[in-house]
């Protein structure tokens, strides 16, 4: 295989999870870890950067013990973090619905839904937690959704048999991250949490092998200031932005979690990304975002496209025999509601054959007809009303007269920087959490779980391990002229520099665009082997050109939005290149990553645990990443093809 | 289609800001307003120009970092929509569209159409929450909500903090983003507690930041995109009465 | 979790908002203020609207209703005293009433200090109140001065002899006076738009009805304000015209 893309490392040495029976690691992981005395938490800093659900609820948390936090976002709030935007659901095992529920089924829910390509030990920790979560957010006042008789509802959700997704409307993310954002906002007139908005970390500071801190650029005067601590944790969130076009806000980026990676800390299955199937379809090049369409309209919409290529006749026009339901064709059992990554691909697959409507032929039709006929109109409104609103919002077109187009959209990253069961780096101080690491959901994550994880991360098992490490401290004061302290920053200083002495024609966004076309296509919905290097070759000139052309207007010292671009595509180029370079080395098909050479007969992902039943840790490298291998185990669940057929 | 917009251009909090004129062509009626002004940026790029700073993050009507005033109309002329969910068919050829952004004295401009909205975060750090530290809560079913209070309660949480209800305001007043918060945890049994000096504190918060008083004109909840009702207001004032009696 | 955390403060001293005047003296202390000082002289006015009715029952009940008023519970009571009582009662009304009005609108104008450059008609709730409120206000203000003069004090009244209201009512507004009826009018067409919005807000002010509640308390307050206006308009009306003499 193409070995000159990178090289090979020594295997991950521990992952630190406990041994033992599985359900008892966590405890026994509770009860081995040193605790600070509290009179000496006032003692000791913790910088988190990020203010989403991971991010908010570790500050707010850390805070409440006592530790004196740093908090940081880039939005001028932290209430904006991207977390606001999640609509479906966060899942629980409360088993609220005696219908079978329990920690040991989420937990196997999710290593399935994971395709085994994640710990064991890290998903049982997080259904076991997963309950406490829902009683947390409840004690904080999250308006959840209710039955009549006062007790929480619930409702399936991503093709689980078990109803355990806690929703609040279309807008659980929100409802919970403003649970957290009070809570962070309590620490804060507390006076235990200082809180920085729109400041961006742009490099880790790493004294004598130990994480000690951050340099962050004000981004309203500009300043560069630093920012020393006894431990640092990112909570930095996706990087799906790599694609351009994705369901993420436009702020959403790699940069911290890129520049800790350049400094050491090992960068996880970068190339396992989620495609949501149902999102808007693009419009036109001025497209600058796609917007997604909540999973539950598959509960009751049905998908097809026509069966003549080409047909461009009013959906209305196309009478029953000439429409294809693909899903339900190909999957009877599960129909509408097969997971996202298969969804995803099934649309792709008829469009790439010419069946595809609207603009380009991207898109596939999502039909409440059937629904509306058998409900009636009044009832698919108060289900979905807002959804159909914005729907109509962003297209101009009414859904419940002519069905909805929808195509497939980056959506979530899976991979990130690597950790270990305690949620550390392998840089020492330095802890990740929420979807900037890589831990829970191996190579494809259910739906709401993905809030589940990061609240998990934030309130109960961050704040439990870190103590471990900070029972050492408080370490050594690092002056501010140290010179890894004033090497960071020059760092940050050449870079700015640069960009805004570069004599370039060429803006950030147009690289970016371009940078995302690429990935879409080669490292998209499918890969192949001649694709990815294709890419990855693409992605190198781009990256010169880059380096090259780029222009940025404006200076340092003000709200300069061009540059703060700049460095984010600056990273997103060379982190688009090794996720290139994981989905080229990994030549099985798993979860989110379909590789075209890894089929079954009929065209479903295949698996090959005998050759990559490992967590893909890449170390950074000048000339090449290097491969560090975690080998995964399952005791419990045993791995099998997924089939939904 | 072919546009003429006026933009407020002001390069820092403290230079004279001013209405400029451009001139724009070939928007799709398919772009949303946002998409419409990184149109003009690119352009403006090319030509050396600094490019026009606004606030913007999800694009899907969420998270309340957009704040443009289009025409005189905080998130422009369509009902229940933020800028970012706004679309250009809703606009026609040749139109002049006004530009601006939030005006209120507890919002300063920071740069042309970005402003400072602190203020808010100021007034949750006064109360706008309910005391559990983590780990301290009791089983999520032991105290059941009657429906109808949670979902009031969610009607009146889903306020995205954006402040077009200030900018709105002829008072440039903060009430209705207060009372939404007020109305939301006082409807919760878990909420009871604090109530009283939830509301005192973050009234106090309020008036500190330079928001002006309601006179209950309800701009603020025509403008708001998340339909908030004047009802939160009256919610607000009901809970103050009752505070500031026991507290005197 | 741990005791310390329960003992810590909720939010240094600090960093909490000031508020050094009390909840009293916060936008919505002195709305309230504003509200009930409101409502007293809304119902005032309600009286004293009724009251004005007497004119058409000619010159001998409406002084008789005059008279009735000064000299309430005597013996028992000092000359006047009721109206006195009301007078006092009437005056610290006005007083908190344009006492917190000032104090709010100055906070109100420094709360907006940058105006728009494109402008939109409201489209709020209370649309008509926020051109109409504030300069509406101030026509009653002088309205009131001058109706004072006119016809407590008889200043500017032709008809120096205070028994005689009804010889007063007529000479102000006989014919050949007409710009003092066209300013009365005026002065009521401002009082009708203050008190269409004022007496809704007060409701809402006060005790924060529910939707439902507050449409019916926006038609209650349209309804008393036509009430009042037009109950005051019909007696200049009618004497201008000729009607009552
Ligand atoms: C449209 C949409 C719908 C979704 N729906 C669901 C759902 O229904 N259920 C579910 O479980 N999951 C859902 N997800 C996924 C889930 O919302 C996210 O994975 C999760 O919220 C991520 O949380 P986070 O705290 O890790 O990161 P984020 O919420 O993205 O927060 C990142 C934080 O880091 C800060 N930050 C980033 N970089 C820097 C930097 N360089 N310097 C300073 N600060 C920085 C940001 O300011 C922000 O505060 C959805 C995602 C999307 C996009
Ligand atoms: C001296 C003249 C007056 C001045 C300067 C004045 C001023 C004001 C102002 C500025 C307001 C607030 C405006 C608003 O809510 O939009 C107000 C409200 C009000 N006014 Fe007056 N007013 C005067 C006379 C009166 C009179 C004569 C009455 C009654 C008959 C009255 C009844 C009310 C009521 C009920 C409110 C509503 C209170 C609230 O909003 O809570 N006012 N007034
Ligand atoms: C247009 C019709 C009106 C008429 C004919 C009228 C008539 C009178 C008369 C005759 C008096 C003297 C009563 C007395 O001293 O015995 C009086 C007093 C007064 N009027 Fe009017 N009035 C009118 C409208 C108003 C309005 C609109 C207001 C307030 C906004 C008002 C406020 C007062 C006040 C404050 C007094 C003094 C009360 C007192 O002396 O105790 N009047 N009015
Ligand atoms: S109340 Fe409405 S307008 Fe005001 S901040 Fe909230 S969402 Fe925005
Ligand atoms: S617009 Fe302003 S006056 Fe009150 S009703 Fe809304 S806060
Ligand atoms: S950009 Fe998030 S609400 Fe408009």
């Amino acid at each position: 295989m193409s070995t000159d893309f990178y090289r090979d490392g020594e295997p991950v040495a521990d992952a630190k999870a406990p041994a033992g029976p599985i359900a008892e690691r966590w405890e026994k992981r509770r009860f081995s870890g040193r605790l600070v005395n509290p009179a000496n938490r006032r003692k000791l800093r913790v910088i988190v950067v990020g203010t989403g659900l991971a991010g908010a609820s570790a500050a707010a948390t850390l805070g409440e013990l006592g530790y004196r936090v740093a908090n940081y976002c880039f939005q001028d709030s932290s209430r904006r973090a991207h977390s606001i935007a999640a609509q479906g659901g966060i899942n629980a095992a409360k088993n609220y619905r005696n219908d079978g529920d329990s920690v040991h089924r989420l937990f196997y829910d999710t290593v399935k839904g994971g395709d085994f390509r994640s710990r064991e030990s890290n998903v049982h920790r997080l259904a076991e937690v997963s309950t406490e979560i829902i009683d947390q957010c409840v004690a904080q006042g999250v308006p959840f959704a209710r039955e009549y008789g006062g007790l929480l509802d619930n409702r399936s959700f991503g093709g689980a048999q078990v109803s355990r997704t806690f929703y609040a409307r279309g807008q659980t993310g929100q409802q919970l991250l403003l649970g957290a954002y009070q809570a962070l906002q309590r620490q804060v007139a507390a006076g235990t949490v200082d809180l920085h908005t729109r400041h961006e970390m742009l490099e880790l500071v790493i004294v004598d092998g130990k994480a000690r801190g951050i340099v962050v650029r004000d981004l309203v005067t500009g300043e560069i200031s630093t920012e020393l601590a006894d431990a640092v944790v990112l909570a930095t969130g996706g990087y799906g932005n790599v694609y351009f076009l994705s369901t993420n806000a436009m702020g959403c980026n790699v940069t911290a979690g890129w520049r800790a990676h350049r400094k050491g800390a090992y960068f996880a299955n970068p190339c396992y990304t989620q495609i949501h199937p149902t999102c808007i379809p693009q419009s036109g090049e001025h497209q600058s975002k796609l917007t997604l369409m909540s999973e539950s309209l598959r509960n009751d919409g049905r998908v097809w496209v026509p069966k003549k290529k080409g047909d461009d006749r009013h959906p209305a026009d196309i009478p029953e025999d000439e429409r294809d339901y693909y899903l339900e064709r190909r999957y009877p059992a599960f129909g509408n509601l097969v997971p996202r990554d298969i969804a995803s691909r099934a649309a792709k697959v008829v469009c790439d054959e010419g069946h595809g409507v609207g603009p380009g032929g991207l898109g596939v039709y999502l039909d409440f007809a059937a629904a509306i006929e058998r409900l009636g109109r009044k009832a698919v409104e108060a289900k979905y009303g807002n959804l159909f609103d914005m729907y109509e919002r962003i297209t101009g077109e009414n859904p419940y007269e002519r069905p909805m187009r929808i195509y497939p959209a980056v959506h979530y990253t899976m991979g990130g920087l690597w950790v270990d069961y305690d949620l550390s780096s392998n840089i020492p101080g330095l802890f990740v959490t929420g979807e900037a690491n890589f831990s829970d959901h191996g190579a494809n994550r259910l739906g709401a779980s993905a809030l589940m994880q990061g609240l998990s991360d934030g309130y109960f098992v961050l704040p439990n391990t870190i103590s471990d490490y900070l029972a050492d401290g408080p370490f050594e004061a690092v002056p501010e002229d140290h010179e890894a302290v004033v090497a960071a920053r020059r760092a940050v200083d050449d870079r700015i520099a640069f960009f805004l002495g570069n004599d370039g024609d060429r803006t950030v966004d147009s690289f970016h665009r371009e940078l995302g076309k690429i990935m879409w296509e080669y490292c998209g919905m499918e890969r192949t082997e001649e694709g990815l290097t294709k890419a990855i070759g693409l992605i190198r000139s781009l990256k010169d050109e880059f380096w090259r052309r780029v222009k940025v207007t404006g200076k340092n010292e003000q709200l300069n939005q061009e540059l703060e671009k700049a460095g984010r595509v600056a990273d997103f180029l060379e982190l688009g290149e090794l996720m290139c370079i994981d989905a080229l080395h990994r030549s099985e098909s798993c979860g989110g990553h379909f590789r075209a050479e890894s089929q079954t007969e009929d065209g479903e992902a295949k698996r090959d645990d005998a050759n990559f039943s490992y967590v893909a840790a890449w170390e950074y490298g000048e000339d090449a990443p290097v491969l560090h291998k975690e080998a995964l185990e399952f005791e419990y669940v045993k791995p099998t093809q997924r089939s939904y057929k | 289609m072919k546009l003429s917009l006026r933009i407020w251009r002001q390069p820092d909090a403290q230079a004279e800001g001013k209405m400029v004129s451009y001139e724009i062509d070939e928007v799709s009626e398919d772009a949303s307003f946002l998409e419409m002004l990184d149109v003009l940026n690119e352009r403006l790029i090319g030509e050396g120009e600094d490019p026009v700073a606004f606030d913007h993050d999800c694009r899907e009507g969420i998270c309340g970092a957009c704040s443009l005033v289009i025409d005189g109309q905080p998130h422009g002329p369509q009902a229940a929509t933020t800028t970012c969910q706004l679309h250009m068919r809703k606009f026609k050829d040749g139109d002049k569209i006004d530009i601006e952004p939030w005006r209120a004295g507890a919002f300063p401009v920071i740069k042309d159409l970005v402003v400072d909205r602190s203020a808010f975060d100021r007034i949750i750090q006064a109360g706008g929450y309910i005391s559990a530290p983590t780990g301290t809560a009791p089983d999520a079913h032991a105290v059941p909500i009657p429906k109808q209070d949670a979902d009031a309660a969610f009607s009146a949480a889903a306020c995205i903090g954006c402040g077009a209800c200030v900018a709105a305001c002829p008072n440039g007043s903060g009430m209705l983003f207060m009372g939404a918060k007020v109305a939301h945890l006082g409807l919760m049994p878990q909420g009871q507690p604090e109530r009283h000096t939830r509301v005192l504190g973050m009234v106090a918060a309020h008036d500190d930041a330079g928001f002006g008083g309601c006179t209950n004109t309800g701009e603020c909840a025509a403008a708001c995109p998340k339909e908030i009702g004047l009802d939160v207001i009256g919610k607000l004032n009901r809970d103050f009465r009752k505070a500031a009696i026991r507290a005197a | 979790m741990s005791t310390e955390l329960q003992n810590r403060p909720a939010a240094r001293p600090d960093k909490r908002a000031r508020a050094p005047q009390g909840p009293w003296r916060s936008n919505i202390g002195l709305k309230i203020a504003m509200a009930v000082s409101g409502v007293l002289l809304v119902l005032f006015l309600i009286v004293h609207m009724a009251g004005n009715l007497h004119v058409f029952e000619g010159r001998e009940e409406m002084n008789a209703y005059a008279h009735g008023l000064r000299t309430f519970g005597e013996p028992l009571l000092p000359h006047e005293s009721l109206l006195w009582v009301l007078r006092i009662g009437l005056i610290a009304a006005a007083a908190v009433h344009i006492w917190s009005a000032v104090v709010l609108t100055r906070r109100a104008l420094a709360a907006r200090p940058v105006r728009y450059a494109s402008k939109k008609p409201a489209k709020g709730e209370s649309r008509h109140a926020v051109a109409t409120m504030r300069w509406g206000a101030a026509v009653v203000f002088l309205f009131i001065i001058w109706h004072l003069l006119d016809l407590t004090f008889r200043t500017v009244n032709p008809v120096k002899d205070v028994p005689d209201a009804y010889g007063a009512v007529v000479a102000t507004f006989s014919p050949e006076r007409w710009p003092v009826t066209v300013f009365y009018l005026l002065a009521l067409f401002a009082l009708y738009f203050h008190l269409r919005h004022g007496i809704w807000s007060a409701v809402q002010t006060i005790s924060g009805p529910d939707t439902k509640w507050r449409k019916r308390t926006q038609a209650i307050g349209l309804a008393v304000a036509l009430i009042v206006v037009l109950g005051f308009a019909i007696v200049p009306i009618s004497v201008t015209f000729g009607l009552v003499s």
